[in-house]
């Protein structure tokens, strides 16, 4: 508890010329708190508050000020409390100037502010040893990659392959088209190479013809056991792992309509690559050359064998293909069927040198078909192409796509995780190793497993390469913040962590239920048991305790609570000015609140915010501990839920949605009305929208008349 | 509030730090990963604030979520972060030396305005000049002395000494309460050393006005996919209102014309890799916005590739998003006057077409910015100007091709790891 209580009231950007700071003192005094003022606190005077915490004389710094999220270097002080009042942003910058009203929303704030830091301590690490070892699960093109970049950065690492070699399909291709050396024209496949540079390294142990039959623990120190074929087993610890389990081939049965498996001169696009590494494209039916070739993209969205999430790599392995027909057979031509060409970027000069080759035709159609005529000739028919409205050409042979599903296993998941969330990662509606977030591709909710290649989108060699190195700083971040006890993305650095008071636990299970990143196990007596490195300390837990138990050194239930009896109701008996509480998810909403703020934007001064981790860990005992304080209405501004979520972690705020079923139900048992609580989506761009979509909620609010138990 | 350790970290103190030049979404991953990894890493960005192109940008496909959300996240690790380090205003001058003992010299403008700046905006109540706002790439104007945008970081005003009159005015400095305006300011040079260097520099539209049968530059109401992001924005020029630039009326129709530039040797050889979904999700801005409006895509080859297919199915779903395969010939004018008309040929029957619309989006290509040169000391670009590799020199993002979002940070990721294991080969000797 922080018992020494400092109060900074700043008077800058004004803030002195709005309000009385000679009220704001007198409250912190009131409250036993020490006083300093300043002209401006960033500056030179922060050094004041520096020297009371260093000197010992505060251990709780309450800075009314900027915004939390200005000056944080400034005002860092790890040794305490620090608790920041936006006075600037959300008070004198958002409301009239010495308004009464004004100076009673800075009054309550700074209130809260006190009650907060009253009750809160200066997080201290849960840190230990990590090990500083990487488990790559996959060894083609993304996973030696991977691998071999944790190497070279000093860091050991477990290869488990299940093939008996490396390499994965990478390794079995004729040649890869290129990227950035040169445009024209396919190269030797990279693979080779990486993979005797990997076998040099000393500090790779490479488990062939094995596969992970168990991970326990978390981040820094996961425990994992690995099965070779012979059945033997090896236990190894690794700090972070990198999943990189690629793809498989679409199944047969997928490309019916175009006679694979019935038609032995129609083949696969794996089946091309194995050919062309044998020197001769030939029929399989009579094994004679194949002089004419149709490649057939499958890219029409009716078609079964269309994957619609296979990136451009379909089109770029067909036009690669067209040069190997030309390469080993000069006299032989190439046919291209596609709806659209996927060769973004530099790519274009590649899909450019191929349709410089007179050998090679590119056919953009629709409805492409695989026939057979009478005389036992394959045709292939296609409505459209530039070749005429509706053509029948008669090839040797066909080559269709393979799809590249993510391979993250049949009938085992490719990690087996001891979770009680479940074995597999969780994955996207296409079957990916999931993360949707566009700014952030590895992150996922599996805190230090990172996906990369195939498994975690359709991609080429290049990017597979690129992916597997990402993946492994990814891994190698997790090593080292968990060593030093600190949070992963998205909030880095932070050391809080939530503590259990388990005596009062009734073990219901709902916190490891609802910890989108699988944080939470449960022990023998059914009580959880919390693996901090695998935390993203978002308080999701603490929101959905049913009897309050879960808490974090610098934010609890309990001060929350004490924040919202903070804050004075006014009770004048006739028509008392309304007051709102606002939750503010501190990631979007609130620093939407700022800007707003910075626009000089004016809101309702009847609206007194606490910005919260995220919506999701707002408790609903929060929400009725509002409206019994007398607040006539509880808004809860979050984001975007759903498909296209936009929730830092992932369900808050689907689960607060979930939560407010029965927080009505509650209202309705105080004979409130429900429309009192409300959530609102609110984007970090929708700034210019919020107060007015405040002020409707004040507006309805008013409608419904005070709250009937303000004063009891 | 996040709190940093040293604890555990004493054996990495050795490394030498990672430039990494650039700080928009590339550099800025790049960076924050790198730190975040405990390498110590300096960005060096040109603009006033951080965060590139993406802070310009709308929304982002396929979510059609705001970037100011990763941002925001971004900006957070950067602020609690002590191993990260950046300047803004500042160009790299030359690179002498080897991986893992580089010089990188940098040039740094005057920002006349220093650290002790609060952001309260007391200057631009009394600044009587005014500069074309290059946030809203010079549609609509802000004080000579002026703060970027919304969420610029650092939160610091910078004068504009193109605008400003410096010393013969002055008033900024009589107005500013916390000493913060310094009009003597001068150019400065700076040498840090690195052991790696991180090459994000990013990318500029394409210079449309060189597609002169397009009529950008000529014609008002041609703009370009970038000049729609800041149309649509809130903190764009018209408040969010898409309107024509000519009279500020609604726009109820708007032809995207794909490939302004891009898949053209007159132009830009390559394709852009983004403009087809960019204009996808433009055509969605369109139609929000304004409901009764309608959109059509003028395209070569619809490049939706993987998942982003879904995005342009749901497009698509808006029976008033269309899209043609079809190349435009020509813009013009109406007689009448009020409406431009979009000339275009029908790929495949050769039919062509003529469309009148309120608006035409011309979607412009990426251009690298080191397109207009090198920095001395380092390899020198390709002959379309994105970045060559060399020893302990690794680009990242747009500055080596055409990425969306989502693979620019998977890049900068990549080109972070390996100026990562730069120094640490650097420290093995």
């Amino acid at each position: 508890m922080a018992g020494k209580l400092g109060v900074y009231l700043c008077a800058g950007c004004g803030i002195g010329e709005a309000l009385d700071l000679g009220q704001l003192a007198k409250t912190a005094e009131g409250a036993g708190a020490s006083v300093r003022r300043s002209h401006a606190f960033c500056l030179e005077d922060a050094a004041l508050i520096r020297a009371d915490v260093e000197g010992g004389t505060v251990n709780g710094a309450v800075i009314a000020a900027c915004s939390p999220r200005v000056n944080r270097d400034v005002f860092r002080f790890p040794e305490a409390v620090v608790e920041r009042v936006n006075l600037r942003e959300q008070v004198v910058w958002s409301h009239p100037p010495g308004a009464g009203e004004t100076q009673s929303m800075a009054g309550d704030l700074l209130a809260m502010g006190l009650a907060c830091a009253a009750r809160a301590e200066a997080p201290k690490a849960r840190a230990q040893a990590a090990e500083r070892n990487v488990l790559v699960v996959g060894a083609g093109m993304a996973g030696v990659s991977a691998a071999l970049s944790a190497a070279r950065s000093g860091l050991a690492v477990t290869l488990v392959e299940r093939e008996e070699r490396l390499g994965g399909y990478a390794a079995r291709l004729y040649r890869q088209f290129g990227e950035v050396a040169s445009f024209a024209g396919a190269e030797m496949p990279a693979i080779e190479e990486k993979s005797a540079a990997l076998a040099a390294l000393a500090n790779v142990t490479v488990h062939l013809r094995s596969r992970v039959v168990e991970i326990a623990g978390e981040p820094g120190r996961f425990k994992v056991r690995i099965a070779a074929a012979d059945g033997t087993e090896r236990e190894a610890i690794a700090g972070a792992i990198v999943l990189a389990t690629g793809w498989r081939p679409l199944e047969t049965a997928k490309y019916a309509r175009y006679g694979l498996g019935s038609a032995p001169d129609v083949v696969t696009s794996l089946e091309l690559e194995e050919m062309a590494r044998h020197g001769t494209i030939v029929r399989p039916s009579d094994g004679r050359p194949a002089g004419r070739v149709a490649f057939v993209l499958c890219d029409g969205h009716e078609d079964d064998a269309h994957l619609p999430y296979g990136g451009s790599v379909a089109s770029l392995v067909a036009l690669k293909q067209a040069l190997y027909v030309r390469l080993l057979n000069p006299h032989a031509t190439a046919f291209i069927f596609y709806g659209d060409l996927q060769t973004p970027g530099r790519y274009e000069y590649f899909y450019e040198s191929v349709q410089a080759d007179p050998g090679v035709m590119l056919c953009q159609g629709a409805s492409v078909a695989v026939k057979r005529r009478e005389d036992g000739a394959l045709v292939v028919a296609a409505e459209g192409t530039p070749l005429g409205p509706s053509v029948e050409l008669p090839v040797d042979l066909v080559v269709l796509s393979a799809g590249m599903v993510p391979e993250l296993g049949a009938a085992e998941p490719a990690l087996n995780l001891r979770y009680l969330q479940g074995k597999g990662v969780p994955v996207s509606k296409f079957g990916f190793a999931e993360s949707n977030f566009i700014c952030f591709p590895y992150e996922s909710r599996r805190s230090g497993i990172y996906a990369a290649g195939a498994v975690r989108q359709a991609m080429d060699l290049a990017a597979a390469e690129r992916d597997g190195r990402a993946a492994a700083l990814k891994a190698i971040q997790a090593i080292e913040r968990s060593a030093t006890g600190e949070a992963l993305h998205p909030r880095s650095g932070d050391l809080s962590f939530p503590g259990f008071f388990l005596q009062k636990c009734t073990s219901c299970g709902r916190c490891t239920q609802e910890c989108p990143f699988g944080a939470l196990e449960l022990n023998e007596r059914k009580n959880p048991v919390l693996n901090v490195n695998r935390c993203r300390r978002c308080g999701i837990c603490m929101g959905a305790c049913p009897v309050q138990i879960i808490s974090f050194s610098n934010y609890s239930v309990d001060m929350l609570s004490a924040m919202i009896r903070a804050v004075e109701i006014p009770e004048a008996p006739a028509d008392p000015p309304p007051r709102i509480l606002v939750f503010a998810c501190e990631n979007d909403a609130y620093p939407a609140l700022d800007m707003a703020g910075l626009r000089r934007l004016h809101w309702s001064a009847a609206l007194r915010i606490i910005p919260v981790r995220c919506l999701g860990s707002v408790n609903s005992i929060l929400v009725t501990d509002a409206v019994s304080r007398g607040f006539d209405g509880v808004a809860l501004l979050g984001c975007r839920p759903g498909e296209d979520y936009q929730c830092h972690f992932i369900q808050g705020s689907e689960l607060l949605g979930t939560r407010m079923v029965n927080m009505r139900e509650t209202l309705g048992r105080l004979m409130l009305e429900p429309e009192r609580v409300s959530v609102l989506e609110v984007a970090i761009s929708d700034f210019d929208k919020l107060p007015a979509m405040l002020e409707e909620f004040v507006d309805t609010v008013q409608q419904l008349g005070p709250n009937p138990m303000k004063g009891f | 509030m996040a709190a940093h350790s040293a604890q555990g970290q004493a054996a990495l103190e050795a490394y030498p730090g990672i430039v990494v030049v650039g700080g928009g979404i590339a550099g800025v991953s790049a960076a924050l990963e790198a730190a975040e990894a405990g390498y110590d890493v300096t960005i060096v960005e040109r603009n006033p604030y951080l965060g590139g192109r993406v802070a310009q940008l709308y929304k982002y496909f396929p979510k059609l979520c705001p970037p100011y959300c990763g941002l925001e996240i971004n900006l957070r690790r950067l602020k609690d972060n002590p191993r990260v380090r950046f300047y803004t205003m500042a160009e790299v001058a030359r690179v002498s030396g080897r991986p893992g003992n580089f010089e990188v010299t940098l040039r740094l403008k005057p920002r006349y305005v220093n650290d002790r700046c609060t952001a309260c905006a007391a200057c631009t109540a009394v600044c009587p000049q005014e500069r074309p706002d290059a946030f809203n790439f010079a549609m609509g104007k802000t004080k000579a002395i002026y703060l970027s945008h919304d969420l610029a970081f650092p939160m610091k005003y910078a004068i504009d000494a193109e605008s400003c009159r410096l010393s013969e005015c002055a008033r900024c400095v009589a107005a500013c309460p916390y000493d913060a305006i310094d009009l003597a300011m001068q150019p400065k040079s700076v040498t840090l050393k690195a052991g790696a260097i991180v090459v994000a520099t990013g990318w500029d539209p394409y210079d449309a006005r060189r597609l002169d049968n397009l009529g950008a530059g000529g014609l008002a109401d041609v703009i370009t996919n970038v000049a729609m992001e800041r149309l649509a924005a809130a903190n764009g020029p018209t408040g969010g209102r898409i309107v024509r630039p000519s009279d500020g009326r609604e726009v109820m129709s708007a032809a995207f014309v794909q490939c302004a530039g891009s898949r053209d040797h007159n132009h830009l050889g390559y394709c852009s890799a983004i403009c087809c979904l960019a204009s996808l999700k433009q055509a969605v801005y369109l139609c929000e916005r304004n409901p009764k409006a309608r959109a059509d895509i003028f395209y070569i080859d619809l490049r939706t590739p993987g998942t982003y297919e879904f995005f342009a199915q749901k497009v698509f779903s808006n029976e008033r998003i269309t899209a043609t395969k079809g190349k435009v010939a020509r813009i013009g004018l109406d007689q009448a006057g009020g409406q431009l008309v979009v000339e275009a040929e029908k790929i495949a029957s050769a039919e062509k077409l003529r469309l009148a619309v309120d608006l035409v989006v011309l979607a412009t290509g990426m251009v690298p910015s080191l397109a207009g040169g090198g920095i001395a000391g380092m390899p020198a670009p390709d002959s379309d100007g994105f970045m060559s590799e060399g020893e302990g020199i690794f680009a990242a993002g747009c500055a080596k091709g055409p990425l969306d979002v989502a693979s620019t940070v998977q890049d900068a990721i990549a080109a972070a790891a390996l100026a990562v294991e730069t120094v640490r080969a650097a420290a093995r000797g």
